[in-house]
């Protein structure tokens, strides 16, 4: 069998960093692998920009985001197996991939880091009532087929979920000749960034009706219009309110799922909140020697972050290597409900550690508190918080210090 | 050599064409839909039933407990999954019991074996998930599960592999009997002669029928809607759970599939329009509601992949319609346990011929076996690597939730009977049936579709007739 120090499987902008970083940090003995026949995962279909302003100051799109890493994976001479397939990991990090050339094979690995991403939340998840015509595409499926293809999914849309790439999609269609009727959220907020409803939607006078869901679907072969309705406060359409938009495209942007079957085979625990695996400062998962970062984590909507993350996974995985990520401690993190969830979860050794969460609410004026037994060790008032933008608490070691468990909290 | 023309290309008419495949006639099979298996083959419980449930005598009785016998065999045959998980009917009452003690005893005279009345602790330790209410089931070990559109398109498969020939978006529009036989003609002008008919149209057989002025039967659809659920939730049960039958009818079921996810429906809805197959807000929601029942702690909805709707053929006489007359059979009102009689149903219909006159001269050639080009997905790594190494499509993961090849989508494209569009192939390799429901692989599918079947990528439709996936090119 194959032996490696560390595979990293994935090969977007988190498997990309975490290899650098890794590589930044002594190890020589890695290797990348991706399914996809090149680097950049889903950065590659997302040519808007905005990517790049926390961290390189300046809009990039995706392929230029992802350039970077991918010009800086070649220049170290970092192994990438490309259009390769991992099938199976298990709990002594046996990997078990496939491709044409090689065929099935195993690698035996010192450390594993997971940085598969995420997948779209289908349509059959939803339950909507009605036919099954063609003309319903995941809001990713139609940025494929529009941006890397070449070609337009239909010409009157209706979008379900404000998600950000059903916000990104209503403005390509249009600026690609299509009309966006409407987009429906269920919510009576959007899951999406600020900037990208202002530019994408208001820019266009397209209407985000929020509150709404889509009741039925219309059409027999291709799709031909959807009933929409409002919806209560316990999410269920209130009769009455029903409408028929008529469309052939129906694009679905109702959530991301981190894609952790991987994960799940080789035993690791996953947060069910989070849907990704549960992790110390290090981003290691409960299993020593496998590491999670970006959207197979969680769900990030800033590829910056899923950068920063995965240089921490990079690093920690080295020193893992290193046999030097030895725990001293086990400080575990709690959240109110009004803080959805955080990560980490858990604190295994000293030194400065940033906590990244998410609220489960749109709220105002509320003070993130982090609490340790009696003591408020952090807190800080925020004018808004919306579940659509990640969050991040810097907590120093002085602060952490002696904490057996902190509660992440909102308060007045 | 004699002509003998099928019309409908379900399971039934499929287990049809694959049994006169076995003789020396020219066998065509009509289909209206661009595929086979599109009517209610493609959408129902997926069960082989034991034969406890239809009335002594009765030709669904005879059918079912035959089919069910010979179910296993045409399976391995035709490269078919098949699971003998067994089947439990649950009661939560004494007025249960009495009716499943009256099943049971139906079931014996109908020559189903190994049927038993079990009580809580027994059933407890055999299904540990079912509801704590249940305080009895009919426990009946040989029930059994398999995929119904997967079994039709082998048979049609199997079938053309030994000359049959399929004729797609074809539909009969009228039927004429001259001297010389029968003469079908396609509302578009199309013309095939045949001297034996057959009448496997499903909800259109009364239609088909009343072509040739035989007005004895009426069919209605009945819609069944489904929830299928993620593989997570496939060990939820691993024997097909039914409710003791009502008045209401036969209730929800909750059943493993045999590839592993978990099924639950139907809802039984009497309808008029024979082509309305949508799913409504209220049946999902009843379905939803009665299968929590039957399971402690509920259904895990929240994994749900897809839900859909089928509609079963329902005669007017509450029996099977197997006859022939002057050369013209039906195979018509064949609701459930439709399925399940299949390979009796297609044994029957031959005898029916025969005993009209048709001279049956077996076939040399005849294979039963439809071989998969590779048996990819049970190889084992040693055999996945040969075939790899000798085709490298195979090391090609084009669907990732369902760990599909393209050898795998490809093969289906290529072999009888070939798939054409985006639900043919999903429903060959299951390429597209995962969890992300085909958001990764379509384009690459499309792709494929395109460039094996030299159309262009805009022409790639979802299931035939208008249903495109793109409209043109982008500015």
């Amino acid at each position: 069998m194959l032996t490696k120090e560390l595979v990293i499987i994935g090969g977007g902008p988190a498997g990309m960093s975490a290899a650098i970083a890794a590589y930044e940090d002594g190890i020589r003995d890695l290797l990348i692998i991706e399914r996809d026949d090149s680097l950049g995962g889903i950065l590659q279909q997302c040519i808007h920009n905005g990517f790049g302003l926390h961290r390189f100051g300046e809009e990039l799109t995706g392929p230029e985001y992802a350039w970077r890493y991918e010009k800086r994976v070649r220049e170290l001479n970092i192994p990438v197996m490309l259009s390769t397939m991992v099938l199976d990991i298990t709990e002594d990090k046996v990997v078990t991939a496939t491709n044409s050339s090689e065929g099935i094979f195993q690698i035996k690995a010192k450390a594993i880091i997971l940085a598969m991403g995420c997948r779209e939340r289908p349509k059959g998840a939803l339950n909507i009532a009605g036919h099954r015509p063609s003309g319903i595409y995941s809001a990713g499926m139609a940025q494929k087929l529009v941006n890397m293809k070449g070609f337009m999914p239909g010409k009157n849309v209706v979008i379900l979920g404000s998600g950000d790439i059903g916000l990104i999609m209503a403005r390509r269609m249009t600026l690609e000749g299509a009309k966006v009727h409407a987009v429906c959220e269920l919510m009576p907020y959007s899951g999406g960034l600020a900037r990208n409803i202002e530019q994408c939607l208001n820019d266009f006078d397209i209407p985000l009706k929020l509150s709404h869901t889509v009741v039925n679907i219309h059409g027999k072969e291709r799709l031909e219009g959807v009933t929409i309705a409002k919806v209560d406060e316990r999410r269920r359409p209130v009769e009455g309110t029903e409408e028929f938009i008529a469309c052939d495209t129906l694009l679905l942007s109702v959530g991301l799922i981190p894609e952790n079957e991987l994960t799940k085979s080789a035993g690791v625990t996953l947060d069910r909140v989070t849907g990704g695996a549960l992790v110390d400062q290090n981003r290691q998962t409960e299993i020593e020697g496998i590491f999670s970062c970006g959207n197979v984590l969680h769900v990030h909507d800033l590829v910056d972050y899923v950068s920063e993350e995965a240089e921490i996974a990079g690093r920690g995985a080295a020193a893992y290597i290193r046999g030097e990520l030895v725990p001293t401690k086990n400080t575990t993190i709690k959240t109110d409900g009004k803080i959805r969830y955080t990560v980490p979860e858990r604190i295994t050794s000293d030194g400065d550690v940033s906590v990244y969460f998410r609220v489960s609410d749109v709220f105002r004026d509320k003070k993130v508190t982090v609490r340790s037994g009696d003591t408020i060790i952090y807190q800080k008032k925020h004018l808004k918080l919306a579940p659509g933008e990640m969050e991040c608490v810097k907590l120093t070691a002085d602060k952490l210090r002696g904490a057996n468990e902190l509660v992440f909290g909102l308060e007045d | 050599m004699k002509k003998v023309a099928i019309i409908g290309s379900g399971v039934i008419g499929a287990m049809i064409a694959r049994e006169l495949s076995r003789y020396e006639l020219e066998v065509t099979v009509f289909e209206k839909e661009s595929d086979v298996a599109m009517g209610a083959t493609r959408a129902n419980s997926a069960i082989v039933h034991a034969g406890f449930d239809a009335k002594e005598g009765s030709m669904k009785a005879k059918m079912n407990v035959a089919g069910s016998f010979m179910m296993e065999q045409v399976c391995s045959e035709l490269g078919v999954k098949y699971v003998r998980n067994g089947s439990l009917v649950i009661g939560f009452n004494d007025e249960d019991r009495a009716e499943l003690e009256r099943l049971c005893a139906r079931g014996k005279s109908n020559g189903v074996e190994g049927l038993r009345v079990i009580e809580k602790t027994e059933l407890k330790a055999l299904e540990p998930n079912i509801s704590d209410n249940a305080t009895c089931a009919l426990h009946a070990p040989t029930g059994a599960i398999v995929c119904p559109y997967e079994l039709c398109i082998a048979s049609i498969g199997n079938a053309m592999d030994n000359g049959v020939k399929l004729i797609l978006d074809f539909e009969v529009a009228s039927i004429e009997r001259t001297e010389k036989g029968f003469v079908l003609s396609s509302g578009d002008g199309r013309r095939a002669m045949a001297d034996y008919v057959i009448n496997a149209a499903g909800i259109y057989s009364d239609k088909i029928a009343k072509m040739t002025g035989d007005n004895s039967f009426e069919v209605h659809p009945r819609r069944g809607e489904y929830v299928l659920l993620d593989r997570e939730c496939g060990s939820t049960v691993s024997h097909t759970i039914f409710r003791t039958p009502s008045k209401m009818g036969k209730g929800i079921l909750v059943t493993p599939t045999v590839d592993g996810n978990l099924l639950t429906g139907p809802t039984s809805v009497d309808m008029e329009d024979k082509e309305d197959k949508s799913t409504t807000a209220q049946g999902l929601a009843k379905l939803m509601g009665e299968a929590c029942e039957n399971i402690e702690g509920g259904v895990a909805y929240g994994k749900t992949i897809t839900s859909f709707c089928g509609l079963r053929a329902v005669g007017n006489t509450g029996d099977f319609i197997i006859n022939e007359k002057a050369g013209f059979v039906n195979a018509a009102g064949i609701e459930s346990p439709g399925l399940s009689s299949a390979p009796a149903i297609a044994l029957y219909v031959r005898e029916l011929l025969e005993n009209a006159g048709l001279e049956l001269i077996s076939k040399k050639t005849f294979n039963p076996i439809r071989e998969p080009k590779h048996r990819f997905r049970e190889a084992s790594i040693e055999e996945k690597n040969e075939i790899i190494a000798r085709d490298p499509a195979y090391g090609r993961i084009i669907c990732r939730c369902e760990t599909i090849s393209e050898g795998e989508i490809l093969d289906a494209i290529r072999s009888n009977p070939p798939a054409r569009d985006i639900d043919g192939v999903k429903r060959r390799t299951r390429a597209g049936m995962g969890r992300c429901q085909g958001g990764f692989c379509g384009p690459y599918v499309m792709e494929l579709i395109a460039k094996e079947r030299g159309i262009e990528f805009e022409k790639v439709t979802k299931a035939g007739g208008n249903s495109t996936m793109v409209i043109g090119k982008t500015k």
